[in-house]
């Protein structure tokens, strides 16, 4: 009884969050991006445009859902609903507090991964179903994007394993407890490399997650809307809502591994609250560089993860092994 | 073609890029036989917005031509209208009064700020960058309010006048347009600080899209794209007209050859825009701003007359026949980007798809003007 109760709450409770977040994260960005480009953003809906994506959502609700004619039906039409799917699972194990876990896995850093990868293919899946050229290079390009982040993300997460000890999520954060030196961008002591380190897997979260400037696969300027392209109403909805869903994941995931979650920074009462200002704090830096910088390209971005990235993720787990060892 | 093996042929495909397409601006339609994200082949088809006028100008009278003129290459229409001016002043040799030369002066120099202005916010957008299409309309929007109060319209101006302009400028302009000045002046150094030394442009830009001086004056390019590559050709200073020879300013010239070289050109003309606005705007004498002995009705003696000037993308040049009667014999526009988009055929083959679009952003093209 009691586990079904726990399962309806956490149903309900990610349901509620999850919408109000993946509605309003959208006017966060846009609201953001209208003050950076000295605009004022959207307004006409409701005070300050807070009832825009509302109505956004109601548009793209009742748009007909038109399936090109040379697209393979059933993926063209699964493709986003897996990319929301794979989004919704990763919630599961996020430890917003202490004793605010969905559900606790001794082995949560790897379900994250597992799990995030089928975002890409839903990406492939998406622009191969299409039909269409334009969205056929973006979901390869997506593809390529996916592995090669892939490998200095990973290889960066077990550096915060051999630290830590655990992949249990909630147990990294408690070993982070304390004043904030003790968060694993500041442990200096485990590795030299640490706050590069951080840097190195925000990049790669961003690039995971196909956010500006990486986002190659939906390059508007050349691939009109990447693997989108196709998609209208509710279908373009979800693989929206999906890309929001995946900017907080990766910043969760980063705040987990290195900004040392649900503590506070000066040891006073940790909470949730502390977890959802850093998570915050991450997404509108990324909403920040989107508004910010051009695009690269898929050249540039192989070579920044080949040539840079994995090499010195490389060398941080070197080091860090090394630290570990000798002190 | 012919280089390819037949099996490496297979594996190709065609795109369609346009003619609806963000990175074209326009209706312009760039069929690409593309390998992977290589471009084997890449051929623009004009046509889609052919509206003939130059014909139009053989069955129009002279005066009925001015409105076609805005309607050519929509950012840098008043150089367009000075073309024409030029052309017929030469034919029937109309003296124009100083004070409307100068006039003529301003209003063209502002009008190629707003257009590499929009060019800047445009060519970023190319990029992927957003922000700074906002931050150049916003002060493109000035120039536009600018010219609106003198010429009565803000993108299809037909402002001149054979032997002067249409309408005198006053006070406000005048401090209108040296308060603006002073507002863009600081704004160039902020572009520079938040988009030309960042890292990622720097990688899209530099060393990609080469092309030489041979392959420009192979294909006829002139403006920006020929001095991005080295050439110091300007028909402001080496055929100058109007009282171009009276103002100091320079002619900015980079030798690299790439999208980079030409980004820097059309930054630095906008400096240079603004000091030819400035010492005008000083020496402006008063006086009429249109010929009196003008007259109504055009009859330009029999005869082979041409005029270039420089406009926003390169040389404009006008050339008609005339039979001495009200309408022209035959009608010839030499418009910029016609010639430059010609070469890119040639300099993309061999680029990615995404870099082969920030180089046909660097050749600044309108399609209305190159498909008249």
């Amino acid at each position: 009884m009691d586990e079904l109760i726990r399962i309806l709450s956490y149903f309900v409770g990610i349901a509620a969050f999850l919408g109000l977040n993946l509605a309003y994260l959208g006017w966060v960005e846009r609201k953001g991006a209208g003050h950076i480009q000295r605009r004022i953003g959207p307004k006409d809906v409701g005070p300050y445009g807070l009832l825009q994506p509302l109505a956004d959502g109601l548009k793209l609700m009742s748009k007909q859902l038109v399936v090109p004619d040379n697209a393979d039906r059933l993926l063209y039409m699964s493709a986003p609903v897996l990319a929301m799917v794979a989004t919704v699972i990763l919630f599961v194990t996020i430890p917003w507090g202490e004793n605010l876990v969905p559900r606790e896995f001794d082995y949560g850093l790897i379900m994250i991964f597992a799990v995030a990868s089928a975002a890409g293919l839903s990406i492939l899946l998406g622009g191969w179903a299409s039909g269409n050229k334009y969205s056929l290079i973006a979901g390869t390009r997506a593809v390529s994007q996916s592995v090669a982040f892939e490998i200095p993300m990973l290889i960066t997460a077990i550096t915060i394993v051999m630290i830590t000890g655990t992949m249990n999520l909630n147990e990294i954060i408690r070993s982070q407890s304390g004043m904030f030196w003790n968060w694993n961008v500041f442990a200096l002591d485990k590795s030299i490399l640490m706050p590069i380190s951080f840097l190195v897997f925000f990049v790669c979260s961003m690039a995971e997650i196909n956010r500006a400037p990486f986002d190659l696969g939906e390059a508007e300027s050349e691939l009109v809307a990447g693997y989108i392209t196709e998609y209208g109403g509710m279908g373009f909805g979800l693989f929206m809502m999906a890309e929001y869903g995946n900017m907080m994941i990766g910043a969760s995931l980063t705040t987990i591994l290195f900004l040392g979650g649900w503590q506070c920074p000066f040891g006073l009462f940790p909470g949730p609250h502390w977890f959802l200002l850093k998570m915050y704090f991450l997404i509108w830096t990324i909403v920040w560089i989107r508004w910010t910088y051009p695009r690269t390209t898929l050249w540039g971005l192989l070579n920044l993860s080949w040539k840079y990235l994995i090499p010195f993720s490389l060398v941080n787990l070197l080091v860090t092994a090394l630290f570990i060892k000798v002190f | 073609m012919t280089l390819l093996a037949q099996s490496q042929l297979q594996e190709t495909f065609e795109l369609n890029i346009g003619p609806q397409h963000p990175a074209t601006h326009g209706v312009l339609r760039v069929k690409v036989i593309m390998d992977g994200e290589y471009i084997v082949k890449a051929e623009p088809v004009l046509g889609y917005i052919h509206r003939m006028h130059e014909k139009m100008g053989e069955n129009r009278t002279w005066n009925q031509f001015w409105p076609n003129l805005g309607r050519l290459d929509y950012l840098s229409a008043i150089a367009y209208n000075h073309g024409y001016a030029g052309l017929l002043e030469r034919a029937m040799g109309i003296e124009v009064p100083e004070r409307a030369e100068y006039i003529r002066v301003i209003t063209v120099e502002l009008n190629r700020l707003q257009s590499h202005l929009l060019w800047f916010g445009a060519f970023i957008l190319d990029l992927g960058g957003f922000t700074p299409l906002m931050y150049a309309f916003d002060e493109r929007e000035q120039i536009l309010d600018l010219l609106e109060s003198v010429t009565g319209s803000r993108l299809t101006y037909c402002y001149f006048r054979f032997g002067g302009v249409y309408n005198d400028v006053d006070d406000d302009f005048i401090t209108g347009t040296r308060a603006f000045i002073k507002r863009l002046r600081p704004q160039i150094p902020m572009y520079h600080d938040l988009v030309t030394k960042n890292v990622i442009l720097m990688e899209r830009l530099v060393d990609i899209g080469h092309i030489s001086a041979d392959m420009c004056r192979k294909y006829g390019a002139t403006g920006p794209v020929l001095r991005g590559s080295g050439v110091n050709f300007d028909i402001r200073k080496n055929e100058p007209y109007s009282v171009y020879p009276e103002l100091d300013f320079d002619v900015p010239v980079y030798h690299e050859c790439d999208s980079m070289a030409r980004y820097m050109v059309r930054m630095d003309e906008m400096e240079q825009s603004m000091r030819i606005i400035e010492q005008a705007l000083d020496k402006m004498p008063d006086g009429p701003v249109k010929a009196e002995k003008a007259p109504k009705i055009l009859k330009p003696p029999k005869g082979d007359y041409h005029f270039a000037v420089e406009a926003a993308r390169g040389t404009f040049s006008m050339r008609t026949v005339s039979d001495a009667t009200n309408t022209s014999y035959r009608m010839r526009l030499r418009s910029p980007t016609y010639s430059n988009l010609s070469l890119f055929e040639e300099a993309s083959r061999g680029m990615l798809l995404s870099d082969a679009l920030a180089f046909m952003g660097s050749l600044d093209l309108v399609i209305p003007e190159m498909d008249r």
